[in-house]
């Protein structure tokens, strides 16, 4: 769990995050995701709100937002596709900031055939639904990640960071 | 009781309780803003399920707040895993009153699974909530409203004769965040 917990892509994210005063998370777990969701659980100035479907957390942090959180959704791109209405409909509708950090699964090194036409279709979604998406290497994340939070608060939108195999590979102990 | 009766009672009850309050999509947003609006009140326009979430995550992020939550039978049906997580995160600040038609009231009146066998009460004791209470009349939800937990009303059939809501989108958010905390939705 050690080496899990301190990757290096985990801690990246991590950082930005942290750098960009996200103090409300909800999620729904990937296995890329699950030594950054370790250092969420454990960090006392973070809420950490685990949910059952993705659109179930956009309307969390959204509730979380209008109390004057800054909130992140940590998910698989699957739930993106679980999301879409709620993404247009509130956050859409309301100019309601969401960070949205993204296992992206599906692509180069993908093991899982189910998880593929979800994988392709991810950044379409995200384009047509006029979302920005982000999509760092290792060396860029922190940064990007708190420029993404930046640009859903100055919005009023969410945005994606778009997190790939090659990514969470990149920084393997 | 008509839903008219039960909001009439709840925007009473919250108004001087001093409750934040979250509205479902449809017919109870404008019943609600027909028999008590105010800047408090956040009317959901669209997202049909997730009124539950939103309280939710407003009571988490406001503890000192007390946050009310009006959604309908159908729109707990659509979101029924949000039963689970309010159980799990238990915020004493919260209630969520669902108003128990038994059918989809603002799109012709087409039954749901609860007019029939599902019972929302034992489903949300089932996900764990931690306090759950039925009313049938005005006294039962105007007792209950003090509460945390889950609130299941039973209404008839129908909607009131109330108009569409006319406030913007941003009119209703930015008078709510306001009275919900932040200095500014910058920040």
């Amino acid at each position: 769990m050690v080496g899990i917990e301190t990757n290096r892509p985990s801690q990246a994210v991590y950082r930005g995050m942290k750098g960009a005063g996200i103090d409300f998370v909800a999620s729904v777990p990937c296995i890329n995701l699950r030594g950054l969701l370790c250092m969420i659980e454990a960090d006392p100035e973070i809420m950490h709100i685990p949910v059952t479907r993705e659109e179930e957390g956009v309307g969390i942090c959204a509730g979380a937002r209008l109390g004057g959180k800054r909130p992140a959704l940590l998910m698989q791109n699957s739930g993106l596709g679980n999301s879409v209405n709620a993404l247009a409909s509130l956050n859409g509708l309301y100019k309601i900031p969401l960070l949205m950090i993204i296992s992206h699964r599906g692509g180069e090194g993908e093991t899982i055939v189910g998880q593929v036409p979800m994988g392709r279709l991810t950044p379409k979604i995200l384009d047509a639904m006029d979302i920005p998406k982000f999509a760092p290497t290792l060396a860029e994340a922190e940064e990007t990640v708190g420029r993404a939070w930046q640009a859903a608060q100055a919005a009023g939108t969410p945005t994606a960071v778009l997190l790939d195999i090659e990514f969470w590979e990149s920084g393997a102990i | 009781m008509k839903r008219l009766e039960a909001i009439t009672v709840i925007a009473e009850e919250a108004t001087s309780l001093e409750a934040l309050v979250v509205g479902n999509i449809g017919f109870p947003s404008r019943e609600l803003f027909a028999v008590g609006d105010r800047p408090a009140n956040f009317y959901m326009l669209g997202s049909m399920g997730l009124a539950s979430s939103i309280g939710l995550g407003l009571a988490l992020a406001c503890p000192d707040e007390k946050v009310i939550a009006i959604d309908g039978d159908g729109a707990v049906l659509m979101n029924m895993g949000s039963l689970a997580t309010i159980a799990d995160q238990d915020p004493d600040n919260y209630l969520l009153i669902v108003l128990d038609n038994g059918c989809y009231g603002s799109t012709g009146s087409q039954p749901t699974c609860t007019s029939r066998r599902a019972d929302l009460g034992r489903i949300a004791e089932g996900a764990g909530i931690s306090e759950v209470r039925i009313a049938a009349t005005p006294v039962e939800v105007r007792a209950g409203i003090a509460g945390k937990g889950v609130l299941v009303v039973k209404v008839e059939i129908g909607n009131a004769d109330v108009p569409v809501i006319d406030l913007s989108p941003e009119e209703i958010i930015e008078r709510f965040m306001v009275r919900s905390g932040p200095p500014s939705r910058s920040s």
